[in-house]
Protein backbone atom coordinates (compact mmCIF):
# COMPACT_ATOMS: atom_id res chain seq x y z
CA UNK A 1 0.00 0.00 0.00
CA UNK A 2 1.07 3.41 -0.68
CA UNK A 3 2.03 5.54 1.81
CA UNK A 4 2.01 9.94 1.40
CA UNK A 5 3.02 12.76 3.07
CA UNK A 6 1.03 15.80 2.94
CA UNK A 7 1.28 17.87 1.53
CA UNK A 8 0.81 16.72 -1.67
CA UNK A 9 2.02 17.28 -5.05
CA UNK A 10 0.62 17.86 -8.37
CA UNK A 11 2.91 14.84 -9.22
CA UNK A 12 1.94 12.77 -6.53
CA UNK A 13 -1.87 13.60 -6.95
CA UNK A 14 -2.25 12.76 -10.71
CA UNK A 15 -0.52 9.42 -9.97
CA UNK A 16 -3.77 8.73 -8.30
CA UNK A 17 -6.33 6.27 -9.62
CA UNK A 18 -9.69 5.13 -8.21
CA UNK A 19 -9.25 2.39 -6.31
CA UNK A 20 -5.82 3.21 -4.98
CA UNK A 21 -5.51 2.34 -1.20
CA UNK A 22 -3.42 5.38 0.35
CA UNK A 23 -1.99 5.68 4.11
CA UNK A 24 -1.57 9.54 4.50
CA UNK A 25 0.42 11.23 6.45
CA UNK A 26 1.43 14.73 8.59
CA UNK A 27 -1.02 17.46 8.78
CA UNK A 28 -4.33 18.22 7.83
CA UNK A 29 -7.67 20.12 9.07
CA UNK A 30 -10.86 19.02 9.28
CA UNK A 31 -13.85 21.14 8.28
CA UNK A 32 -17.27 20.12 7.62
CA UNK A 33 -20.83 22.28 7.01
CA UNK A 34 -20.39 25.23 9.10
CA UNK A 35 -16.82 25.61 8.27
CA UNK A 36 -17.37 24.81 4.12
CA UNK A 37 -20.70 27.74 4.12
CA UNK A 38 -18.52 30.07 6.37
CA UNK A 39 -15.62 29.61 3.48
CA UNK A 40 -17.59 30.43 0.76
CA UNK A 41 -19.87 32.97 2.34
CA UNK A 42 -17.07 35.13 3.53
CA UNK A 43 -14.05 34.63 1.47
CA UNK A 44 -15.10 33.08 -1.78
CA UNK A 45 -18.71 34.78 -2.69
CA UNK A 46 -18.24 37.60 -0.07
CA UNK A 47 -22.07 37.85 0.79
CA UNK A 48 -21.31 38.17 4.25
CA UNK A 49 -18.01 40.23 5.69
CA UNK A 50 -15.73 38.63 7.56
CA UNK A 51 -16.50 38.88 11.55
CA UNK A 52 -14.86 38.28 15.17
CA UNK A 53 -11.67 36.60 14.55
CA UNK A 54 -12.83 35.61 10.57
CA UNK A 55 -9.96 37.56 8.98
CA UNK A 56 -7.22 35.78 11.40
CA UNK A 57 -8.24 32.08 10.93
CA UNK A 58 -8.10 32.40 7.19
CA UNK A 59 -4.42 33.74 7.02
CA UNK A 60 -4.00 30.78 9.66
CA UNK A 61 -5.78 28.46 7.47
CA UNK A 62 -4.21 29.33 4.15
CA UNK A 63 -1.45 27.62 4.44
CA UNK A 64 -2.66 24.50 6.17
CA UNK A 65 -5.04 24.49 2.94
CA UNK A 66 -2.36 24.82 0.05
CA UNK A 67 -1.42 21.57 -1.34
CA UNK A 68 -3.06 19.91 1.89
CA UNK A 69 -6.22 17.82 2.99
CA UNK A 70 -9.46 18.44 4.15
CA UNK A 71 -11.31 16.01 6.49
CA UNK A 72 -14.93 15.94 6.77
CA UNK A 73 -14.62 14.95 10.25
CA UNK A 74 -16.60 15.74 13.13
CA UNK A 75 -14.86 14.00 16.10
CA UNK A 76 -15.66 13.00 19.37
CA UNK A 77 -12.72 15.10 21.21
CA UNK A 78 -11.73 14.83 25.04
CA UNK A 79 -10.09 17.57 27.28
CA UNK A 80 -11.94 20.08 26.35
CA UNK A 81 -11.68 21.48 29.61
CA UNK A 82 -7.61 21.43 30.12
CA UNK A 83 -7.63 22.18 26.26
CA UNK A 84 -5.14 18.79 26.33
CA UNK A 85 -7.45 18.03 23.31
CA UNK A 86 -7.73 14.01 22.57
CA UNK A 87 -9.16 12.19 19.52
CA UNK A 88 -11.25 9.36 20.98
CA UNK A 89 -13.36 8.91 17.83
CA UNK A 90 -13.44 10.66 14.20
CA UNK A 91 -14.78 8.80 11.44
CA UNK A 92 -15.51 10.74 8.29
CA UNK A 93 -18.99 12.40 7.73
CA UNK A 94 -21.24 12.28 4.46
CA UNK A 95 -19.21 14.64 2.13
CA UNK A 96 -22.03 15.25 -0.68
CA UNK A 97 -23.40 17.75 1.60
CA UNK A 98 -20.39 19.86 0.73
CA UNK A 99 -21.39 19.48 -2.87
CA UNK A 100 -22.10 22.98 -3.50
CA UNK A 101 -19.00 24.23 -1.48
CA UNK A 102 -16.23 21.91 -2.10
CA UNK A 103 -15.08 22.76 -5.72
CA UNK A 104 -14.52 26.56 -4.77
CA UNK A 105 -13.03 25.78 -1.72
CA UNK A 106 -10.69 23.43 -3.39
CA UNK A 107 -10.08 25.85 -6.46
CA UNK A 108 -9.59 28.81 -3.56
CA UNK A 109 -7.41 27.63 -1.58
CA UNK A 110 -5.49 24.96 -3.93
CA UNK A 111 -7.19 22.07 -1.83
CA UNK A 112 -5.39 18.87 -3.31
CA UNK A 113 -6.97 16.30 -1.01
CA UNK A 114 -10.44 15.79 -0.17
CA UNK A 115 -11.36 13.36 2.85
CA UNK A 116 -14.80 11.75 3.45
CA UNK A 117 -17.33 9.35 2.94
CA UNK A 118 -19.84 8.66 -0.22
CA UNK A 119 -18.44 10.75 -2.70
CA UNK A 120 -19.07 13.50 -4.19
CA UNK A 121 -20.87 14.98 -7.50
CA UNK A 122 -19.81 16.32 -11.09
CA UNK A 123 -18.57 19.39 -9.36
CA UNK A 124 -16.44 18.06 -7.10
CA UNK A 125 -15.65 16.10 -10.28
CA UNK A 126 -14.94 19.08 -11.91
CA UNK A 127 -12.57 20.56 -9.34
CA UNK A 128 -10.30 17.27 -9.05
CA UNK A 129 -9.30 17.71 -12.56
CA UNK A 130 -8.78 21.44 -12.72
CA UNK A 131 -6.82 21.34 -9.31
CA UNK A 132 -5.82 18.94 -9.63
CA UNK A 133 -7.10 17.36 -6.27
CA UNK A 134 -8.37 13.52 -5.11
CA UNK A 135 -11.71 12.65 -3.08
CA UNK A 136 -10.56 10.21 -0.59
CA UNK A 137 -12.69 7.94 0.98
CA UNK A 138 -12.85 6.97 4.83
CA UNK A 139 -14.47 3.92 6.29
CA UNK A 140 -17.68 5.45 7.47
CA UNK A 141 -17.88 4.81 11.12
CA UNK A 142 -14.85 3.52 12.09
CA UNK A 143 -14.25 5.96 14.78
CA UNK A 144 -12.35 4.65 17.25
CA UNK A 145 -9.65 3.29 14.74
CA UNK A 146 -9.24 5.90 12.59
CA UNK A 147 -8.68 8.04 16.04
CA UNK A 148 -6.14 5.82 16.61
CA UNK A 149 -4.36 7.32 13.60
CA UNK A 150 -4.02 11.00 14.92
CA UNK A 151 -1.00 11.68 16.38
CA UNK A 152 -1.45 14.76 17.82
CA UNK A 153 -4.13 17.84 17.67
CA UNK A 154 -2.17 20.94 16.70
CA UNK A 155 -4.72 23.43 17.21
CA UNK A 156 -8.36 24.42 16.77
CA UNK A 157 -10.18 27.17 14.66
CA UNK A 158 -13.58 28.17 14.93
CA UNK A 159 -14.22 26.36 18.06
CA UNK A 160 -17.73 28.27 18.74
CA UNK A 161 -18.93 26.09 15.51
CA UNK A 162 -19.18 23.84 18.43
CA UNK A 163 -17.07 20.43 18.68
CA UNK A 164 -18.15 18.29 15.53
CA UNK A 165 -18.06 21.78 13.31
CA UNK A 166 -14.95 23.33 14.48
CA UNK A 167 -11.97 23.17 12.41
CA UNK A 168 -9.19 20.73 14.24
CA UNK A 169 -5.15 20.63 13.08
CA UNK A 170 -3.72 17.36 13.45
CA UNK A 171 -1.30 15.30 12.59
CA UNK A 172 -1.59 11.73 11.39
CA UNK A 173 0.51 8.31 10.72
CA UNK A 174 -0.56 5.74 8.56
CA UNK A 175 -4.27 7.55 8.06
CA UNK A 176 -6.29 5.00 5.66
CA UNK A 177 -8.17 5.86 3.00
CA UNK A 178 -9.07 4.31 -0.54
CA UNK A 179 -9.39 6.78 -3.64
CA UNK A 180 -12.59 6.63 -5.01
CA UNK A 181 -12.60 10.23 -7.46
CA UNK A 182 -9.04 10.92 -9.25
CA UNK A 183 -7.87 13.70 -11.12
CA UNK A 184 -8.42 12.02 -14.66
CA UNK A 185 -12.46 12.40 -14.26
CA UNK A 186 -12.78 8.83 -12.67
CA UNK A 187 -15.39 8.47 -10.03
CA UNK A 188 -16.12 4.77 -8.11
CA UNK A 189 -19.56 6.20 -7.18
CA UNK A 190 -20.80 7.30 -10.76
CA UNK A 191 -19.84 3.62 -11.82
CA UNK A 192 -21.36 1.62 -9.05
CA UNK A 193 -24.58 4.39 -9.50
CA UNK A 194 -25.29 3.17 -12.79
CA UNK A 195 -24.75 -0.55 -12.35
CA UNK A 196 -26.87 0.04 -9.52
CA UNK A 197 -29.72 2.01 -11.44
CA UNK A 198 -29.46 -0.68 -14.72
CA UNK A 199 -30.65 -3.60 -11.63
CA UNK A 200 -32.98 -1.62 -9.74
CA UNK A 201 -34.76 -0.84 -13.73
CA UNK A 202 -34.98 -5.06 -14.29
CA UNK A 203 -36.35 -5.60 -10.41
CA UNK A 204 -38.90 -2.79 -10.40
CA UNK A 205 -40.18 -4.70 -13.66
CA UNK A 206 -40.59 -7.59 -11.83
CA UNK A 207 -44.08 -8.30 -9.96
CA UNK B 1 -38.19 6.67 44.03
CA UNK B 2 -34.78 5.13 43.48
CA UNK B 3 -31.96 7.26 41.30
CA UNK B 4 -30.72 5.04 38.11
CA UNK B 5 -28.91 7.40 36.56
CA UNK B 6 -25.88 5.13 37.10
CA UNK B 7 -27.67 2.62 35.23
CA UNK B 8 -28.83 4.43 32.33
CA UNK B 9 -24.86 5.97 31.83
CA UNK B 10 -23.80 2.47 31.61
CA UNK B 11 -26.85 1.47 29.28
CA UNK B 12 -25.80 4.42 27.12
CA UNK B 13 -21.67 3.87 27.44
CA UNK B 14 -22.78 0.45 26.07
CA UNK B 15 -24.77 1.72 23.27
CA UNK B 16 -22.13 3.79 21.77
CA UNK B 17 -19.01 1.58 22.49
CA UNK B 18 -20.21 -1.99 21.61
CA UNK B 19 -22.48 -3.10 18.91
CA UNK B 20 -24.64 -5.45 20.00
CA UNK B 21 -24.00 -9.48 19.30
CA UNK B 22 -26.61 -10.23 16.24
CA UNK B 23 -25.26 -6.99 14.65
CA UNK B 24 -21.20 -7.88 15.24
CA UNK B 25 -21.95 -12.05 13.51
CA UNK B 26 -23.80 -10.46 10.92
CA UNK B 27 -21.45 -8.31 9.61
CA UNK B 28 -18.83 -11.00 10.24
CA UNK B 29 -21.06 -13.55 7.83
CA UNK B 30 -21.18 -10.95 5.82
CA UNK B 31 -17.26 -10.76 5.36
CA UNK B 32 -17.11 -14.29 4.24
CA UNK B 33 -19.74 -12.82 1.20
CA UNK B 34 -16.68 -10.34 -0.86
CA UNK B 35 -14.13 -11.03 -2.79
CA UNK B 36 -10.68 -11.37 -1.35
CA UNK B 37 -9.07 -8.22 -1.87
CA UNK B 38 -11.72 -6.21 -2.77
CA UNK B 39 -12.30 -2.81 -1.49
CA UNK B 40 -15.73 -4.11 -0.07
CA UNK B 41 -14.43 -6.69 2.39
CA UNK B 42 -11.20 -4.15 3.18
CA UNK B 43 -14.53 -2.09 4.30
CA UNK B 44 -15.81 -5.02 6.40
CA UNK B 45 -12.39 -5.72 8.20
CA UNK B 46 -11.68 -2.34 8.99
CA UNK B 47 -15.52 -2.23 10.33
CA UNK B 48 -14.88 -5.29 12.67
CA UNK B 49 -11.40 -4.37 13.84
CA UNK B 50 -13.20 -1.01 14.66
CA UNK B 51 -15.66 -2.49 16.33
CA UNK B 52 -13.01 -4.66 18.69
CA UNK B 53 -10.79 -1.40 19.29
CA UNK B 54 -13.82 0.21 20.42
CA UNK B 55 -15.63 -2.11 22.89
CA UNK B 56 -11.80 -2.63 23.86
CA UNK B 57 -11.09 1.09 25.29
CA UNK B 58 -14.37 2.02 25.46
CA UNK B 59 -14.30 4.63 22.91
CA UNK B 60 -17.42 5.31 20.14
CA UNK B 61 -18.12 3.07 17.44
CA UNK B 62 -18.63 5.89 15.47
CA UNK B 63 -17.81 9.66 16.36
CA UNK B 64 -21.65 10.59 14.93
CA UNK B 65 -22.87 9.36 17.87
CA UNK B 66 -26.38 10.33 16.59
CA UNK B 67 -29.76 11.26 17.80
CA UNK B 68 -30.41 9.12 21.34
CA UNK B 69 -33.45 7.62 21.41
CA UNK B 70 -35.34 6.25 24.61
CA UNK B 71 -37.54 4.07 24.89
CA UNK B 72 -39.22 3.34 28.31
CA UNK B 73 -41.22 1.07 29.58
CA UNK B 74 -42.34 2.00 33.07
CA UNK B 75 -44.48 0.12 35.57
CA UNK B 76 -47.07 1.58 37.57
CA UNK B 77 -45.42 3.82 40.54
CA UNK B 78 -42.57 5.11 38.49
CA UNK B 79 -42.53 9.34 38.19
CA UNK B 80 -42.41 9.57 34.00
CA UNK B 81 -41.42 13.43 34.65
CA UNK B 82 -38.04 11.86 37.45
CA UNK B 83 -37.05 9.32 34.91
CA UNK B 84 -37.05 11.97 32.39
CA UNK B 85 -34.67 13.98 34.88
CA UNK B 86 -32.22 11.05 35.35
CA UNK B 87 -32.00 9.98 31.25
CA UNK B 88 -31.13 13.46 30.82
CA UNK B 89 -28.41 13.86 33.83
CA UNK B 90 -27.15 10.00 32.23
CA UNK B 91 -26.88 11.97 28.73
CA UNK B 92 -25.18 15.24 30.45
CA UNK B 93 -22.52 12.54 32.26
CA UNK B 94 -21.77 10.38 29.24
CA UNK B 95 -20.94 13.39 27.18
CA UNK B 96 -18.25 14.68 29.61
CA UNK B 97 -17.22 11.16 29.52
CA UNK B 98 -17.18 11.39 25.69
CA UNK B 99 -19.40 8.45 25.24
CA UNK B 100 -21.48 11.34 23.27
CA UNK B 101 -20.36 13.87 21.15
CA UNK B 102 -22.27 16.97 21.55
CA UNK B 103 -24.87 16.47 19.09
CA UNK B 104 -27.97 19.05 20.14
CA UNK B 105 -27.84 22.47 17.94
CA UNK B 106 -30.25 24.90 17.71
CA UNK B 107 -31.30 24.66 14.76
CA UNK B 108 -32.03 28.90 14.55
CA UNK B 109 -29.24 30.21 15.42
CA UNK B 110 -26.79 27.10 15.08
CA UNK B 111 -25.33 27.10 18.74
CA UNK B 112 -24.50 23.47 19.76
CA UNK B 113 -26.07 23.62 23.12
CA UNK B 114 -22.31 21.31 24.54
CA UNK B 115 -24.04 18.66 26.26
CA UNK B 116 -26.50 16.75 24.37
CA UNK B 117 -29.85 18.35 25.46
CA UNK B 118 -32.03 20.95 23.95
CA UNK B 119 -35.69 21.19 23.93
CA UNK B 120 -38.28 18.59 24.62
CA UNK B 121 -37.09 16.52 21.73
CA UNK B 122 -33.66 16.09 22.41
CA UNK B 123 -32.82 13.56 23.71
CA UNK B 124 -35.85 11.89 22.34
CA UNK B 125 -37.78 9.82 24.58
CA UNK B 126 -41.04 7.72 25.13
CA UNK B 127 -42.81 6.42 28.03
CA UNK B 128 -45.06 3.68 27.76
CA UNK B 129 -46.68 2.39 30.99
CA UNK B 130 -46.62 -1.87 31.24
CA UNK B 131 -47.92 -4.03 33.57
CA UNK B 132 -45.79 -6.23 35.78
CA UNK B 133 -42.71 -5.05 37.95
CA UNK B 134 -39.63 -4.63 36.12
CA UNK B 135 -38.59 -1.49 33.99
CA UNK B 136 -37.40 -1.99 30.35
CA UNK B 137 -35.34 0.81 28.57
CA UNK B 138 -34.36 0.96 25.11
CA UNK B 139 -31.47 2.77 23.35
CA UNK B 140 -30.80 3.62 19.48
CA UNK B 141 -28.33 5.87 18.65
CA UNK B 142 -29.06 6.92 15.45
CA UNK B 143 -26.55 8.80 13.54
CA UNK B 144 -27.35 11.50 11.12
CA UNK B 145 -25.75 10.41 7.59
CA UNK B 146 -27.98 6.92 7.57
CA UNK B 147 -30.87 9.88 8.74
CA UNK B 148 -30.43 11.85 6.23
CA UNK B 149 -31.05 9.05 3.70
CA UNK B 150 -34.57 8.01 5.28
CA UNK B 151 -37.71 8.47 3.07
CA UNK B 152 -41.34 8.55 3.06
CA UNK B 153 -43.61 7.61 0.04
CA UNK B 154 -47.13 8.69 -0.79
CA UNK B 155 -48.82 5.81 -2.55
CA UNK B 156 -49.52 5.64 -5.90
CA UNK B 157 -46.36 6.50 -6.75
CA UNK B 158 -46.31 6.69 -10.67
CA UNK B 159 -42.87 7.57 -11.46
CA UNK B 160 -41.70 4.11 -9.63
CA UNK B 161 -45.44 2.49 -10.73
CA UNK B 162 -45.94 1.43 -7.12
CA UNK B 163 -49.68 1.13 -6.07
CA UNK B 164 -51.26 0.68 -3.03
CA UNK B 165 -50.45 -2.86 -2.42
CA UNK B 166 -47.13 -5.35 -0.95
CA UNK B 167 -45.92 -4.88 -4.48
CA UNK B 168 -46.03 -1.26 -4.27
CA UNK B 169 -44.02 -1.25 -0.76
CA UNK B 170 -41.17 -3.61 -2.58
CA UNK B 171 -40.73 -1.02 -5.34
CA UNK B 172 -40.59 2.32 -3.69
CA UNK B 173 -38.32 0.31 -0.55
CA UNK B 174 -35.91 -0.46 -3.39
CA UNK B 175 -36.06 2.67 -4.49
CA UNK B 176 -34.91 4.16 -1.15
CA UNK B 177 -31.97 1.56 -1.26
CA UNK B 178 -30.65 2.88 -4.81
CA UNK B 179 -31.20 6.37 -3.65
CA UNK B 180 -29.43 6.27 -0.46
CA UNK B 181 -26.55 4.34 -2.25
CA UNK B 182 -23.36 4.51 -0.01
CA UNK B 183 -24.38 7.60 2.01
CA UNK B 184 -26.03 6.21 4.35
CA UNK B 185 -22.93 3.98 5.70
CA UNK B 186 -24.25 0.56 3.77
CA UNK B 187 -23.89 -2.25 4.83
CA UNK B 188 -27.76 -0.83 6.28
CA UNK B 189 -30.64 -2.10 8.12
CA UNK B 190 -34.19 -0.85 6.75
CA UNK B 191 -36.88 0.18 9.28
CA UNK B 192 -39.85 0.16 7.08
CA UNK B 193 -43.11 0.88 8.22
CA UNK B 194 -46.79 0.92 6.16
CA UNK B 195 -49.31 3.41 6.76
CA UNK B 196 -50.08 5.48 9.51
CA UNK B 197 -49.80 9.61 9.22
CA UNK B 198 -46.62 10.97 8.33
CA UNK B 199 -45.58 11.09 11.60
CA UNK B 200 -46.82 7.98 13.02
CA UNK B 201 -45.62 6.36 10.14
CA UNK B 202 -41.65 7.18 10.81
CA UNK B 203 -41.86 6.85 14.51
CA UNK B 204 -42.95 3.38 13.63
CA UNK B 205 -40.45 2.95 11.16
CA UNK B 206 -37.30 3.68 14.05
CA UNK B 207 -39.54 1.29 16.60
CA UNK B 208 -39.50 -1.75 13.91
CA UNK B 209 -35.51 -1.10 14.29
CA UNK B 210 -35.37 -2.80 18.00
CA UNK B 211 -36.09 -6.11 16.40
CA UNK B 212 -33.40 -8.82 16.59
CA UNK B 213 -31.65 -9.30 13.07
CA UNK B 214 -32.27 -12.70 13.00
CA UNK B 215 -35.73 -12.82 14.38
CA UNK B 216 -39.18 -13.40 12.12
CA UNK B 217 -42.04 -11.46 11.25
CA UNK B 218 -44.99 -12.77 12.61
CA UNK B 219 -47.01 -11.70 9.47
CA UNK B 220 -45.55 -14.77 6.70
CA UNK B 221 -46.46 -12.00 3.98
CA UNK B 222 -44.43 -9.79 5.73
CA UNK B 223 -41.30 -11.82 6.92
CA UNK B 224 -41.48 -12.66 3.03
CA UNK B 225 -41.22 -9.77 2.03
CA UNK B 226 -38.71 -8.94 4.33
CA UNK B 227 -36.63 -11.34 3.31
CA UNK B 228 -36.87 -10.39 -0.66
CA UNK B 229 -36.39 -7.11 -0.02
CA UNK B 230 -32.95 -8.17 1.37
CA UNK B 231 -31.77 -10.47 -1.37
CA UNK B 232 -33.27 -7.87 -3.95
CA UNK B 233 -31.61 -5.05 -2.50
CA UNK B 234 -27.89 -6.63 -2.16
CA UNK B 235 -28.35 -7.38 -5.72
CA UNK B 236 -27.75 -3.87 -6.54
CA UNK B 237 -24.50 -4.27 -5.98
CA UNK B 238 -23.74 -0.58 -4.01
CA UNK B 239 -22.27 -2.73 -1.28
CA UNK B 240 -20.17 -1.60 1.82
CA UNK B 241 -19.40 2.06 2.10
CA UNK B 242 -21.09 2.28 -1.71
CA UNK B 243 -17.85 0.45 -2.87
CA UNK B 244 -19.82 -2.10 -5.15
CA UNK B 245 -20.04 -5.86 -3.31
CA UNK B 246 -22.17 -8.01 -2.59
CA UNK B 247 -23.39 -6.78 1.26
CA UNK B 248 -25.47 -3.72 0.91
CA UNK B 249 -28.37 -4.52 3.20
CA UNK B 250 -27.71 -6.87 6.61
CA UNK B 251 -31.59 -6.98 7.50
CA UNK B 252 -34.95 -5.21 6.78
CA UNK B 253 -37.96 -5.17 9.34
CA UNK B 254 -41.53 -4.33 8.28
CA UNK B 255 -44.20 -3.33 10.09
CA UNK B 256 -47.77 -1.64 9.93
CA UNK B 257 -50.26 0.99 10.57
CA UNK B 258 -53.91 1.59 10.19
CA UNK B 259 -53.67 4.30 8.18
CA UNK B 260 -56.86 6.53 6.37
CA UNK B 261 -58.75 5.81 3.83
CA UNK B 262 -56.92 8.93 1.51
CA UNK B 263 -53.53 7.72 3.05
CA UNK B 264 -50.86 5.34 1.94
CA UNK B 265 -47.68 5.78 3.32
CA UNK B 266 -44.37 3.78 3.26
CA UNK B 267 -41.46 5.23 5.76
CA UNK B 268 -38.55 3.72 5.41
CA UNK B 269 -35.69 4.90 8.20
CA UNK B 270 -32.28 3.76 7.20
CA UNK B 271 -30.04 2.41 9.88
CA UNK B 272 -26.11 2.15 9.06
CA UNK B 273 -23.79 -0.67 9.88
CA UNK B 274 -22.90 0.79 13.32
CA UNK B 275 -26.50 -0.42 14.64
CA UNK B 276 -26.12 0.54 18.25
CA UNK B 277 -29.00 -0.15 20.39
CA UNK B 278 -28.97 -1.61 23.39
CA UNK B 279 -31.98 -2.76 26.36
CA UNK B 280 -31.71 -2.17 30.04
CA UNK B 281 -34.02 -4.20 32.71
CA UNK B 282 -34.50 -3.55 36.66
CA UNK B 283 -36.07 -5.94 38.25
CA UNK B 284 -36.15 -4.49 41.75
CA UNK B 285 -32.46 -4.72 42.62
CA UNK B 286 -31.41 -6.80 39.88
CA UNK B 287 -30.07 -4.76 36.34
CA UNK B 288 -29.72 -6.80 33.10
CA UNK B 289 -28.19 -5.11 29.95
CA UNK B 290 -28.43 -6.42 26.81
Amino acid sequence: MRSLNMPLSDETVRSLKVGDPVLLNGIMITGRDAAHKWMVDTFIKQSRPPQGDDLEVYEAIKPLLAGGVIYHCGPVVSGLDTRQYKFVAAGPTTSIREEPYQGLVMKHFNVKGVIGKGGMGPKTLAACQDVPGVYLHAIGGAASLIAQTVTRVLGVYKLDFGVPEAMWVIEVEQFPVVVTMDSHGGSLHVSVEAHSRAVLQELLAKP
Amino acid sequence: MRDITENILELVRMTSTDLPPDVEASIHQAVENEEPGSAARGALETILKNVELSRKNSTPICQDTGTPIFYVYYPAGWSTRLLRQQIEAAVVQATKKAYLRPNSVDSITGKNSGNNLGGKHFPSIHFEEVEGESLTIELMLKGGGCENVGAQYSLPNGALNAGRDLAGVRKVVLDAVYQAQGQGCAPGILGVAIGGDRGSSYYASKETLYRKLGDTNPDPQLDALEKRLVEEGNQLGIGPMGFGGKTTLLGTKITHLNRLPASFFVSVSYMCWAYRRRKMTIIEDLVKYE
